[in-house]
């Protein structure tokens, strides 16, 4: 493949696309597909037949469109997006292209869940169609790579990321300049990336979005880290409770193989690499780098002390170069547009945009890419549209079992790196979940606890037994069997938890407590004090919670 | 020095086994193998029984305490039969919020049974995720690898006695 040929392909690929005057985008993410999409793109299709119209009119599959909630998400090329679709309501959008918009399906999209938004990760997702390599050379794709490859060196091209100011978007928010940098030094008689798409964080779906939305987009990313850091090998470690991500994940690679954009002596340079999927077997701590790599090998997930770091020595003892999946899908815009005009997004220290999964008791939930520094409160009240029903914030929730809940007067804080870790929180990998007054702040941090102690892989001791009695001192807390003396144990062992466990997992288990003790002290005291819960959620036992 | 070790034959006649051959043949009959062969073993069987883990370990010439070790270290892998349906509950943060514990309580009285095991005429196994990363729909149910959101307790209820009595 050289980069004519692959010029070709776009060209050929926008004039059969110019043929279609009229276009039907239908969204085949997991999202939509569990509302039984993929029987409105059928109907559409069948619809598009029937009517003669197939010539000039086009019914896609794309990838995400955003607004989860409310899907079936249909967009069509008179710009209208259409929400709740049934395979019924075929016929009215078909009308629709010619005509007025379908009024009774019509979303809205002049609404801040649309307007706040900037999309460079999600560029592509919802236009294109995720199965079709055309699509996405169409859409500017692989350019990057052609331009790193033959204008750049790999110095050239880690000083545009280190120019970016991208830091590590699966949470802890590494200089990703800086970590290839390191890479590219060390030694080795073979080199590794690996992607980490092993999204664990419970109420996190960002990664598997993007890789049901845009595979290739991950798998550019993916070649210029290895053109930059001298890697030959690739692996991309993947949930296996994600099928779809793993089927288009593999369809890409296959298609990115055919046309020679993965092997050897790509576009007509000296660079080679290949890539395979590593399927993940479902454990939490594999999202830590020195576990994912002893599981990438076929070992049981367990971390080891870093030094020495992936870096220097990572999958089978090579230098070892680790990104998250949002990571890898920011740098075809970097190397395409430069890194100063990306480090113009965002904060002073956090730049560019972040992906959010927004769940929870908020109005709209779904895929957001904001700029840095956003406030909470145009997180969960403007673009997520506030709290249905006509209740009460109560707490955001972000990063997972090891992030925390940011109370009220949090806010107005911006949503960057420093701010939130300065509020007992962490960015991690993006998923934020906004909580009412229903939720009990003891029970959400039980269930962190819960999830901490059993995701723990028990090879050090603070972390398996620790996490273990915290649990049991939150589960008496909610029994409000509880004393003071347990709440001066549980406030011990977040301190030693974090200081003395052997990964993130245990450093990172006490948060949830540590922020919900901070934030809604009143709770606990609550609990212990009165003996009762003033959501009204604890008391009344639940079945099968620890199982 | 390593002496050459013939692969060994798998256990019976199941047409099956091809497919996991193809995997460690894949794998290159290495160690690093172990947890993708297991995934295609449990993608053919349904599920990982003492025969199949002596079998691989032979194979990818690892201790079968290995292969022991990593097939209960992953939640994924299973060592027992699943039954004719399975319901897989998501406990995820946004799921939680949103009603998954009153779901999989509901259920649990319905089918007298915790996650992780199957009913006595094997007809309904009960799982519960970590997350399934539809938060968007929580709270979010897999019935027979179709995911369905937003999902009341009556939902699921319905859906179960459908199962049940459906060619009982």
């Amino acid at each position: 493949m050289t980069p004519e040929e692959l010029e070709q392909i776009a060209e050929d690929e926008r004039a059969a696309q110019s043929q279609y005057k009229q276009r039907v985008n239908v969204c085949v993410a997991a999202g939509c597909l569990s509302c039984q999409s993929q029987s409105v793109k059928d109907a559409l299709d069948q619809e598009v037949n029937r009517r003669g119209m197939k010539d000039h009119c086009q019914v896609k599959g794309v990838g995400c469109m955003g607004l989860c909630s409310e899907g079936p998400l249909v967009s069509t090329s008179a710009g209208v997006l259409y929400q709740k679709v049934g395979a019924a309501d075929s016929g009215a959008i078909v009308d629709s292209l010619d005509g007025l918009p379908a009024a009774r399906l019509v979303c809205p999209t002049d609404v801040p869940f649309f307007s706040r938004q900037k999309k460079i990760v999600l560029e592509n997702s919802g236009i294109i169609d995720p199965e079709r390599m055309e699509d996405y050379v169409a859409a500017e794709g692989y350019s990057a790579l052609i331009k790193a490859l033959t204008e750049m060196t790999p110095r050239e091209v880690i000083d545009q990321v280190t120019k970016s100011g991208l830091r590590g978007r699966g949470g802890a928010g590494y200089p990703t300049g800086l970590k290839w940098s390191t890479v590219s030094k060390s030694v080795g008689t073979k080199k590794y990336v690996i992607c980490n798409a092993d999204e664990g964080d419970p109420g996190a779906f960002m990664d598997r979005s993007v890789l049901e939305s845009d595979p290739h987009r991950v798998l550019e990313g993916m070649l210029i880290a290895a053109y930059a850091v001298g890697a030959s090998e690739g692996y991309i470690y993947v949930r296996a409770e994600y099928p779809l991500a793993v089927k288009r994940l593999r369809i890409a690679i296959r298609q990115a193989e055919r046309v020679g954009l993965l092997g050897t002596d790509i576009c007509g340079t000296r660079f080679s690499f290949r890539v395979d999927v590593r399927l993940g077997a479902g454990a939490f701590v594999c999202g830590e780098e020195t576990a994912l790599i002893a599981s990438v090998e076929g070992k049981r997930g367990t971390p080891r002390p870093r030094p020495p770091y992936p870096a220097m020595e990572g999958l089978f003892g090579e230098p070892t170069l680790i990104n998250n999946v949002e990571t890898f899908a920011n740098i075809a815009p970097i190397i395409r547009k430069g890194g100063e005009w990306y480090a113009e997004i965002g904060t002073e220290k956090s730049k560019g945009t972040k992906v959010f999964a927004l769940a929870g008791r908020v109005k709209n939930t779904g895929l957001v890419e904001v700029p840095m520094g956003i406030s909470l409160r145009e997180m969960v009240f403007e673009i997520g549209g506030g709290i249905p029903e006509g209740r009460k914030f109560k707490a955001v929730q972000t990063g997972g079992p090891s992030g925390g809940c940011l109370p009220t007067d949090c806010l107005d804080m911006p949503v960057d790196y420093e701010s939130l870790a300065k509020a007992g929180s962490i960015m991690g990998s993006g998923g934020m979940i906004v909580m009412d007054e229903s939720s009990c702040m003891v029970d959400v941090a039980k269930y962190f606890m819960d999830f901490c102690m059993t995701e723990s892989c028990g090879k050090c001791i603070p972390c398996r037994v620790g996490t273990y009695q915290m649990h049991r001192i939150l589960t008496a807390i909610g029994n409000m069997s509880a004393t003071q003396q347990d709440l001066k144990m549980l406030e011990e062992l977040c301190d030693l938890l974090k200081h003395t466990s052997l990964c993130g997992l245990g450093q990172s288990a006490p948060n949830p407590v540590v922020s919900t003790l901070r934030s809604f002290a009143d709770e606990y005291r609550a609990h212990i004090e009165d003996h009762r819960c003033p959501a009204g959620v604890c008391g009344a036992q639940l079945v099968g919670e620890t199982a | 020095m390593s002496s050459y070790v013939a692969k060994p034959t798998p256990p019976n006649q199941d047409k099956r086994w091809k497919l996991v051959d193809a995997t460690i043949r894949r794998q290159g009959q290495q160690a690093r193998g172990l947890i993708e062969t297991l995934h295609t073993v449990q993608e053919a069987f349904g599920y990982l029984d003492e025969q199949a883990l002596r079998y691989v370990a032979m194979s990818l010439r690892v201790p079968l305490s290995r292969a022991y070790g990593v097939a209960t270290f992953y939640h994924f892998f299973t060592l027992k039969p699943a039954g004719e349906h399975t319901c897989v509950i998501c406990m995820g943060t946004a799921c939680y919020i949103k009603g998954a514990p009153q779901l999989l309580d509901a259920v649990q009285r319905d089918l007298g049974i915790v996650p992780g095991e199957t009913t006595a005429d094997k007809k309904v196994s009960l799982l519960t995720a970590r997350c399934l990363g539809s938060c968007g729909l929580a709270p979010a149910v897999v019935y027979d690898q179709e995911v369905a959101g937003k999902v009341s307790t009556s939902a699921v209820r319905e859906h179960l006695k459908k199962w049940s009595s459906h060619d009982a």
